[in-house]
């Protein structure tokens, strides 16, 4: 029970991405297309769970004073193995994720889950958790690029879903979507979403205002 | 050099279009004071660390120096990320020292986000942008410097957007992280503007 709740826990009620800010970073800029944020999900959550598994295996024997350098090491090093694997098989894949699968390395998402549970927790569960984190980032990534790939080109997966006018169809492309800004604008609207069915992730304000001067009744 | 630097400040900001350090740029973002520090802090960092690897990927890790050594074929190019990554924790360390042995009162004043920087995805990201658009020693001081004043001032911007958010009577559910997303997302597309600049 304890074991479904680590896997299931981190995908909606306590997502990594929407509720905690962490992993980000290099995630949104691969949203484009939707194979790209496939590779990059499967990419990041492979290193994730390897890298989860790896320093929950050997976390007896790590010194507390040089521990953030030993996984940033271990996680750079499945990093570039992952890398190397990519530019191999997909070859073309590879250059247009361009420095984002590198950049897994300073993922915040990878490191603050080897630091605040692989510490602690021995492998089996460390590697669960690890999958659930992963699997929350992908959720994200894969909606943010479904989106952006449907109106911005008006195709899935490269398929075409909309006939966009330059081919005679009625769909006109929105080339916003496959600008910077609007992954930002999806995963705020995405944020309210998700806030709006779990109010208790709602943030508090830190103040409340003073109503108007003319307001005040006394 | 100019058209460089104006590109890598606006049109082609890390964070804005590049999604780089957004961690950091959404959670320090609340209060324009340290976002002030750790804007400069970045800079700082960045400015050095992109040309210092810049040396060391030329000089230590292309197959080139091996071969003019007569060690024969060795491309140590696949070793970028650790050794990237090992010179930027190394230079936040240096840094560190040397802020507060000569400089006590601007490291109590960024001491803090020194560490934070260490994993910061644009540091690490600006390193490696140097390495795939090919810049020589020069373009990447340029890049440094202009890549870092940047973020600095991006950040900048959506913490003082975000003090004054305070006022506002946002919807709950939008509210703080929906709501700095949706301004990131609107200062994202002014920098975009800025495109043709210098060019």
């Amino acid at each position: 029970m304890k074991a479904l709740r680590t896997l299931y826990g981190p995908i909606i009620d306590n997502n990594p991405v929407t509720l905690q800010i962490l992993g980000i970073c290099s995630a949104l800029a691969v949203t484009t297309s939707l194979s790209t944020a496939l590779i990059m999900s499967v990419a990041l959550t492979v290193v994730l769970m390897a890298g989860s598994l790896t320093i929950s295996l050997i976390r007896h024997h790590i010194p507390t004073s040089i521990r953030l350098i030993v996984q940033i090491t271990i996680i750079a090093s499945l990093v570039i193995v992952t890398d190397q694997l990519i530019q191999a098989f997909a070859f073309e894949l590879s250059q247009r994720l361009s420095i984002f699968v590198g950049l897994i390395v300073t993922n915040c998402l990878v490191l603050s889950r080897a630091e605040a549970f692989a510490m602690h927790n021995p492998p089996g569960i460390s590697a669960l958790d690890a999958l659930g984190n992963g699997l929350g980032y992908s959720l994200i990534l894969m909606i943010v690029g479904f989106v952006r790939e449907l109106l911005g080109a008006g195709t899935l997966f490269g398929q075409t879903v909309f006939l966009s006018v330059h081919d005679g169809g009625w769909f006109v492309p929105l080339n916003l979507m496959l600008l910077a800004p609007s992954a930002f604008f999806i995963l705020g609207l995405l944020i309210w979403v998700i806030r709006t069915i779990r109010p208790a992730q709602v943030e508090q304000t830190d103040f409340v205002l003073e109503p108007e001067i003319g307001e005040k009744t006394k | 050099m100019t058209d460089l630097f104006l590109r890598s400040v606006f049109a082609e900001n890390l964070a804005l279009s590049f999604f780089l350090g957004i961690c950091t740029f959404l959670a320090v973002s609340k209060r324009l004071e340290t976002a002030v520090g750790l804007g400069i802090a970045l800079t700082v960092v960045q400015a050095i660390t992109v040309p210092i690897n810049y040396l060391i990927f030329t000089h230590l890790l292309r197959p080139e120096t091996w071969a003019a050594l007569g060690l024969g074929d060795i491309d140590l190019t696949f070793l970028n990320l650790i050794a990237f990554i090992g010179v930027i924790a190394a230079m936040v360390q240096i840094l560190e020292m040397v802020l507060d042995r000569f400089v006590p009162a601007l490291y109590r004043a960024l001491g803090i986000y020194l560490p934070l920087i260490t994993v910061n995805c644009a540091i690490l990201g600006g390193s490696l942008f140097m390495v795939e658009r090919g810049y020589d020693f020069t373009e990447s001081v340029v890049f440094g410097v202009g890549s870092g004043v940047g973020w600095a001032l991006a950040i900048m911007a959506l913490a003082a957007i975000r003090e004054r958010l305070n006022y506002a009577d946002i919807p709950g559910g939008l509210r703080g992280l929906g709501m700095a997303f949706i301004v990131t997302g609107l200062l994202s597309m002014g920098f975009t503007a800025f495109a043709g600049v210098g060019s």
